[in-house]
């Protein structure tokens, strides 16, 4: 997917504005906040099992290469196909591959994020195929030519209203007049025209959840229902995913179902959860004929061996983007990439190059309320600080920034000179800040002094200060997290 | 290549070769021994009703439960929920034994077809290989018994929970299913089910019957 990462700054002030949006916004997200509360109240255990998941996660990362030979030994057991994909091309090609093989024409899909990574919807109605999206969040979006907004609710960013006017200009042989002012109405003219696609498919695609090495299974969850129907009535069924979804067993699959769902919606458990293994068996009365698995790694091997490795215990629940004020305010639009909110300033650098996502780190207030959310316990603050050194390291924070930053540092490494320094200077914005105690102009930051003011130092350093209160205060014990 | 090249690339981030026998032992010790994460104490404590845990939790996701203790009386509880919801009295259906011992002619107006679901079948009946009580989960094979059809192309799905088949937990269901095929084997489709489909891809709004049925059933039986 094409990437309009580097404006995220004009991206966010264009979604502020956008009225439409603020109000498909308000509350929705907010609500998915109060429904997790009210989930992890329902189950004592959830803490304590997002350290199993945690340390079981780790545990697979560890072994990664070895439980993925594992995995593919089991789906060939089962009859089935995996292919490796290094790249985005490579998956897309393997999955062009598998098209042609099955005379395909008629291709649904199940929601996949990793499919609007690789850009394949694109790369297949390059070639001819008609591409259904069936998940009904992702349909509306595909009528809109627009990408998700949210990983495990694609619309969030739409009213209703905008779905009625969508629909009646895209279903337009039906009757102008019919009635479509309830939820219930959209749904099922979705529904309706959805089954047609459904039946007369030829190749179904889904996304996978997780992957177990003990069976060969491929998991997805969904509430719709659409996947399995995605994959059950299609001649050939495609699963594209990649290589951080593996799991070691059906137990450990268990661990980490418990806590995505509550995490994502605050449901116990989704209405469907589906273990696929290979194709169809002999007596089977249906189901898909042939099973394939890309198996995409596009960088998630490199990160494996960096800082950022523990991005790779994601389950992709979307609770950090939920929780996360600056998703709240702008969307996740703006991000200009496939994983919007903090799980995205996390990994989309590590993906497309810092060079290309490197606002995302910068856009976070800090709050850690991310961190303190994630089922999986990954420091997101902590990653995203990372990548901003790395950035900043890469020169790319801005020229003044960086010779301002050196000349502090040339002082702050000579105590003897800094601190005189530092007393003169504050009593001096002591006094330049009058009775008001702040400054509405400052040398070199009159674009930060624009629209506030800048709390004026009260006349004495921090070094002053600690050493009238002799060193007595202790520090206070670190915020527990939740 | 690219196989190759992945595993290269991750056995290097990891600092591994590929034959250390340590790491290998890890993997073969989790396989063959799959450990537990703690069971939650809904269904763990002592006192903790499996069935009405069961039964109340599924109730939530908005599926109809109903407890009928003797099997002869299945297929009139069905026609009378059919009827109550105005529903045509057909059924598609697999053929799982369960289903066989009992005599469906006896329930007034009942059609009954078998094999996978048509796209115009009104409702399908499947029996569950287990009930999960800690989310009011119901586990499916699929296969002639069961075909996974049943479950999602018709608008109502009526499925039978054998109350004997009722566990605490999904770990509780695979030990079940490691037991009945075989440790690392898998039917080509295993489907927890845990309520009617339903969205939130309109304005947030929960309409239920996105693209699966709208109704979902669940009869506590007996065993046979
Ligand atoms: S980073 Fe954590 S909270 Fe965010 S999507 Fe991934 S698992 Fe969920």
């Amino acid at each position: 997917m094409h990437s309009t990462t580097p404006n995220f700054k004009k991206n966010a002030r264009t979604a502020l504005a956008d009225s439409q949006l603020q109000e498909a916004l308000a509350g929705l997200p907010g609500g998915l906040v109060a429904q997790r509360a009210a989930a992890r109240e329902r189950l004592p255990e959830f803490d304590s099992l997002r350290d199993y998941g945690r340390d079981l996660r780790n545990h697979t990362l560890d072994h990664l290469d070895l439980y993925l030979e594992r995995y593919e030994q089991q789906v060939i057991a089962a009859g089935g196909h995996v292919h490796w994909a290094q790249t985005a091309d490579d998956a897309c090609s393997a999955i062009l591959r598998i098209c042609s093989e099955a005379d395909a024409r008629l291709v649904t899909k199940g929601k996949s994020m990793v499919s609007e990574e690789i850009g394949l919807n694109h790369r297949l109605e390059g070639s001819g195929l008609e591409v259904v999206e069936t998940d009904l969040g992702e349909y509306i979006l595909q009528i809109r030519k627009e990408t998700p907004s949210h990983i495990i609710a694609p619309a969030i960013h739409l009213t209703q209203k905008q779905v009625e006017s969508d629909f009646r200009l895209q279903h337009d042989h039906l009757s102008a007049n019919r009635k479509l002012d309830e939820p219930a109405e959209l749904v099922n003219e979705a529904r309706q025209i959805l089954r047609e696609k459904f039946i007369n498919a030829d190749v179904g695609i889904t996304g996978a959840n997780f992957l177990i090495a003990e069976t060969g299974s491929s998991i997805i969850v969904t509430n719709e229902g659409n996947g399995d129907l995605t994959q059950s009535l299609a001649k050939t069924h495609i699963v594209i995913t990649t290589i951080d979804k593996v799991v070691p067993t059906l137990n450990d699959a268990a661990s980490l179902l418990r806590l995505l769902a509550r995490s994502a919606t605050g449901q116990e458990i989704t209405a469907y959860t589906t273990f696929s293994t290979g194709p169809r068996r002999n007596g089977d009365p249906d189901g898909p004929q042939n099973y394939h698995v890309v198996l995409l790694d596009n960088g998630r091997s490199e990160i494996l061996g960096s800082k950022f490795k523990e991005v790779l215990r994601c389950i992709r629940c979307g609770a950090c983007m939920n929780h996360c004020p600056v998703y709240n305010a702008v969307g996740g639009h703006a991000y200009g990439w496939v994983y919007p909110g903090p799980i995205g300033a996390v990994l989309n650098p590590g993906l497309i190059g810092i060079k290309e996502a490197g606002q995302l780190p910068n856009a976070s207030t800090f709050c850690g309320r991310c961190e303190a959310v994630c089922p999986m316990r990954i420091p997101l603050p902590k990653l995203m600080r990372h990548w901003r050194e790395a950035e900043f390291e890469q020169t790319r924070g801005p020229a003044l920034a960086r010779a301002a930053l050196r000349s502090w540092a040339a002082f702050a490494a000579r105590p003897w000179l800094y601190h005189p320094l530092a007393r003169v200077a504050a009593r001096i914005l002591k006094f330049s800040s009058g009775s008001r105690g702040s400054l509405s102009w400052f040398p070199f930051a009159h674009r930060w002094t624009k629209d506030r003011d800048l709390p004026a130092p009260q006349g004495k350093t921090f070094q002053e200060l600690w050493a009238a209160r002799g060193k007595s205060t202790t520090p206070k014990t670190k915020r527990s997290a939740r | 290549m690219s196989r190759r090249a992945i595993l290269d690339k991750i056995r290097q981030s990891l600092n591994a070769t590929p034959n250390d026998q340590a790491r290998r032992s890890a993997l073969d010790a989790r396989i063959a021994n799959p450990p537990r994460a703690p069971a939650p104490s809904r269904v763990a404590a002592t006192g903790s009703d499996t069935i009405a845990c069961f039964k109340s939790e599924l109730e939530k996701q908005l599926a109809t439960v109903v407890e009928i203790d003797n099997p002869a009386l299945i297929p009139s509880a069905i026609a009378s929920y059919l009827e109550a919801n105005k529903l045509p009295l057909r059924l598609r259906h697999g053929c799982d034994p369960y289903l066989s011992q009992i005599n469906w002619t006896s329930a007034a107006g009942l059609t009954l077809n078998s094999g996978p679901a048509a796209p115009n079948d009104p409702t399908g009946l499947s029996v569950a290989f287990a009930g999960v009580a800690e989310t009011g989960t119901m586990v499916l094979q699929s296969g002639p018994d069961n075909p996974v059809t049943l479950g999602y192309l018709p608008d109502t799905h009526i499925i039978i929970v054998p109350k004997s088949r009722i566990l605490a937990t999904y770990e509780d269901a695979f030990e079940r299913l490691r037991t009945a095929i075989g440790s690392g084997n898998m039917p080509r489709t295993l489907n927890w089910i845990s309520g009617p489909s339903r969205t939130a891809d309109i304005g947030g709004r929960i309409v239920i019957g996105a693209h699966g049925p709208r109704r979902l059933l669940a009869l506590i039986t007996a065993e046979k």
